[in-house]
């Protein structure tokens, strides 16, 4: 089977499971796949940017909260319903993100982490500042009324379990389909280039900033759509969804899962989680139980779980 | 037919004028090597043509038009190539995907024919950063040729090679001259006299002289800066 | 209080900020600029010596000036012994490599935060300053104590400065920041400087932590503004730049400290990282840094 088919027959078989998964597990589990599903989309747009171009962003949270609030704010006082205010979230993402991408894009190497910093949490202070609208810490609850909504000529509700699965079951796997078809393109080839030796890059004729900012539109986009989707399926945006702590969610996740896999940030998303609820639940210190773990896992698996297992094993995994 | 134009193209780093003022102008088909002592300018010259440092004063014309203000990656597309003093190649790519990547992410004719013009057709699967240094240098000059250049630039080329592999790498840079000029910066005296057209001599962020191999090698400043008479 | 007064009573405060940011920040710019690594758990080392300032204070008894003499020797001693530790059986064995040592310091930012929660508990500690003094000011009075740590940074960004410029030491820190295989190649333990820089920078942002904590209070969240504000100060100075740390921390605390006296902290907040943001787009390499080779 040629590389290509093996990844195809790999993914296809993850998403099935995941399909199955809903059946087989308990409410509470099914919950929290929801859950690990939706912020995967956002470790996995983030991983597109880090492990695919080279951009390491500490910023990104502010992407996820310019979809979180867009969507929330425009149910609760837009009015203007599930879909539409989906929608909007997606274009308030590409745009904000191609904004900071053209300016923070100027700075180099590390002070690009540095710029994608600075512009995240002036946009956390905003969400503070402005919180005669968005309510600053305590945060936008949309009520259970307006999570439903017509489409397609079916009415649905988000406040049930099922649909929010396989919704977000949906859009995890639009959007690994996504990356995964940048990554095997031609683009995609020229953003490894990049990562990998962008002096050369450019003097092989390639316009280097184009293919960065596509990036940084794209990775931007797909966390504005998994904070679109946070706020509609759980009904809440609170200012901590911008903070740096969010910010450096998807770069853990994608690190532990493995930068530079398609599948790695969803398999990190749900280590980190799972861990987090298990740990909880087993003790009051759960920080140090997930420290330690984070420790381990960094000591055995250097490259991530998927990352060292290609590394070691699975050469063809993407 | 005049290729490329510098007037008065001028650089500075920290207090020292890495190319001082600098004239240059080179036809189509010529085979113009740039030599000179260590700290001449020579590489701060070349990179400031290929777009990679940008000159404080003065212009550059390839082809009739102004290419001063352009960055690096569009004077690649007018047909401008240059290869890396320091090998500068995709490490952990074959070199099948690192002369694909040249040729604008095709990997038909124009990649292969590449690798077979420097020799490497054989070795298209093989991760670049495991060939030997001299299979590396040629890898690069492969690149270049990918773009299918008007004017290519090799920065010390042979530097680190044995005499067969500059052998063949002089033979290889005929064969090239037929279809592009090229621009070559070389301290190897043997090459530059073999394969030169023309010889620019610079010293100190100038041109000191200008001519055949013969003539230059005649000429009592270039003895004097090279050896240190005066 | 009238304008003038006002602006001296912001310097006074910017300058304190400046010496505290600097301080926090010399130690990761020693470790990022030689090491070449980012320590996540760089705010809880000084999170670690401000709790540590607060016990043996309480601990040692005999009034504020010996507690916080006692804190000088422990706290740095403590936070130096956890530092090898991490250095020697995690960093060393994931090879320094950039992106295993952010996940490895994340996991250790948790252990330390969990561990001082647990072992100290979540209140916020007060520490008594050594001395208490008032200057007395035309306009208002000014604590001493805080001019007392401005002197005291000041002080220690000098010895650092020394060592570098001026001892063997420093020279084979800087040689090993410049070049690590040129380095090996001279015959530089370069692991071993590793280590002694690594414990040398946890060791001074302890030191910077007793220092600061009479000032603030100790409490097990304490670590992650100077987490940032260190690494902000380290990128705009210029990786690798002592000189360009201390500028930078001066601009930065004096611009915030200023701000924030005459505007509300949040929107000096706001301008403040704007601020940087549009520095470094303008100059990316930072104010002294160089252009990465």
């Amino acid at each position: 089977m040629s590389v290509a088919a093996k990844s195809l027959v790999f993914h296809g078989a993850v998403f099935v499971l995941l399909f199955l998964a809903q059946f087989i597990v308990s409410d509470y589990a099914a919950l929290s796949l929801t859950r690990i599903m939706v912020l995967a989309v956002y470790a996995v747009g983030y991983n597109l940017m880090f492990g695919y171009a080279g951009l390491l962003s500490l910023g990104h949270a502010m992407f996820f909260a310019a979809g979180l609030y867009t969507a929330a704010l425009g149910v609760t006082r837009g009015g203007w319903g599930v879909p539409v205010s989906f929608a909007a979230a997606i274009i308030v993402g590409a745009v904000f993100s191609a904004l900071i991408g053209a300016v923070a894009l100027r700075a180099r190497g590390v002070a690009f982490m540095i710029v994608t910093l600075m512009f995240s949490q002036a946009a956390y202070l905003a969400v503070l500042y402005f919180g005669a609208y968005t309510r600053g810490d305590e945060g936008i609850v949309v009520k259970d009324d307006l999570r439903k909504f017509a489409f397609a000529g079916l009415d649905m509700d988000l406040t049930s379990p099922v649909l929010r699965y396989n919704l977000a079951l949906v859009l995890l796997m639009l959007a690994v389909s996504l990356v995964f078809w940048i990554v095997r393109s031609p683009v995609g080839r020229v953003l490894a280039a990049i990562r990998e030796n962008e002096m050369r890059t450019a003097m092989l004729g390639y316009d280097v900033m184009r293919y960065k900012l596509a990036a940084v539109v794209v990775s931007g986009t797909l966390s504005a759509a998994s904070g679109a989707a946070f706020a509609l399926m759980f009904g809440y945006a609170g200012a901590s969804f911008a903070s740096i702590q969010y910010s450096i969610h998807p770069l853990l996740w994608t690190l532990l899962g493995g930068s530079a896999t398609v599948l790695g940030p969803v398999l990190g998303t749900a280590m980190m989680t799972l861990l987090t609820d298990l740990a909880s639940s087993y003790t009051d210190a759960n920080l140090l139980a997930v420290g330690v773990a984070l420790i381990l896992t960094v000591l055995f698996f250097p490259k991530g779980v998927l990352g060292t297992l290609r590394q070691k094993w699975l050469g063809w995994l993407p | 037919m005049r290729l490329l134009e510098t007037q008065s193209l001028r650089k500075r780093f920290g207090g020292l004028d890495a190319v001082a003022g600098v004239d240059f102008s080179l036809d189509e088909g010529e085979v113009r090597a740039v030599i000179g002592p260590n700290g001449a300018g020579k590489t701060t010259f070349v990179s400031l043509i290929a777009g990679r440092v940008t000159p404080d004063a003065g212009a550059i014309t390839f082809a009739g038009a102004d290419i001063t203000q352009e960055p690096d990656f569009k004077r690649v597309r007018r047909g401008i190539a240059y290869t890396f003093q320091i090998t500068s190649i995709f490490a952990n790519l074959s070199v099948a995907e690192n002369v694909a990547l040249a040729a604008g992410g095709h990997d038909g004719a124009g990649a292969g024919s590449a690798l077979a013009r420097v020799g490497l057709a054989n070795r298209a699967a093989q991760i670049a950063g495991t060939l030997a240094y001299g299979h590396q240098r040629l890898l690069e000059v492969a690149m270049g040729l990918a773009l299918s250049p008007r004017l290519l630039i090799l920065d010390e080329p042979t530097q680190g090679l044995s005499d067969a592999e500059i052998a063949s790498f002089m033979a290889l840079v005929r064969d090239i001259a037929r279809d592009a000029t090229i621009l070559l910066i070389e301290h190897n005296m043997k090459v530059v006299m073999e394969l030169a057209s023309r010889i620019t001599v610079m010293s100190r962020g100038r041109i000191l002289a200008e001519g055949s191999p013969d003539e230059i090698r005649a000429h009592a400043d270039v003895r004097n800066v090279y050896l240190g008479n005066g | 209080m009238s304008f003038l007064p006002h602006l001296l009573l912001a310097v006074l405060e910017g300058t304190v900020a400046a010496a505290v940011l600097a301080l926090s920040a010399l130690g990761l710019s020693l470790v990022f600029g030689v090491m070449r690594v980012v320590n996540v758990a760089h705010g809880e080392f000084f999170m670690l010596g401000a709790m540590l300032a607060w016990w043996t204070a309480k601990t040692v008894g005999g009034g504020p000036l010996i507690g916080f003499l006692a804190a000088l020797v422990v706290a740095p001693a403590v936070v130096g012994a956890i530092a090898f530790v991490t250095e020697r059986l995690l960093l060393r064995r994931i090879g320094y490599d950039p992106e295993a040592t952010i996940v490895a310091t994340i996991g250790l930012l948790f252990v330390l935060q969990q561990l001082a929660l647990t072992v100290f508990g979540a209140e916020a500690k007060p520490v008594a300053a050594p001395f208490t003094y008032r200057i007395a000011l035309p306009w208002f009075g000014y604590s001493g104590y805080k001019l007392f740590v401005v002197a005291v940074s000041l002080l220690l960004l000098l010895g650092v400065w020394w060592v570098l410029a001026r001892s063997k030491a420093g020279l084979i820190m800087r040689v090993t920041q410049f070049d690590r295989e040129t380095a090996t190649a001279f015959g530089i333990p370069v692991n071993t400087v590793y280590s002694a820089v690594f414990v040398a920078g946890a060791a001074l942002v302890a030191i910077a932590a007793v220092l600061i904590v009479p000032i603030q209070q100790a409490h097990y969240l304490m670590g992650g503004d100077p987490l940032l504000m260190s690494f902000i100060v380290v990128i705009i100075g210029g990786l690798g730049s002592i000189r360009g740390s201390v500028v930078a921390a001066l601009i930065i605390g004096m611009a915030d400290g200023i701000i924030s006296v005459f505007f509300t902290p949040t929107l000096a907040s706001i301008i403040a990282t704007l601020s940087v943001a549009l520095v470094l787009v303008w100059r990316p390499q930072g104010l002294f840094g160089n252009v990465a080779r």
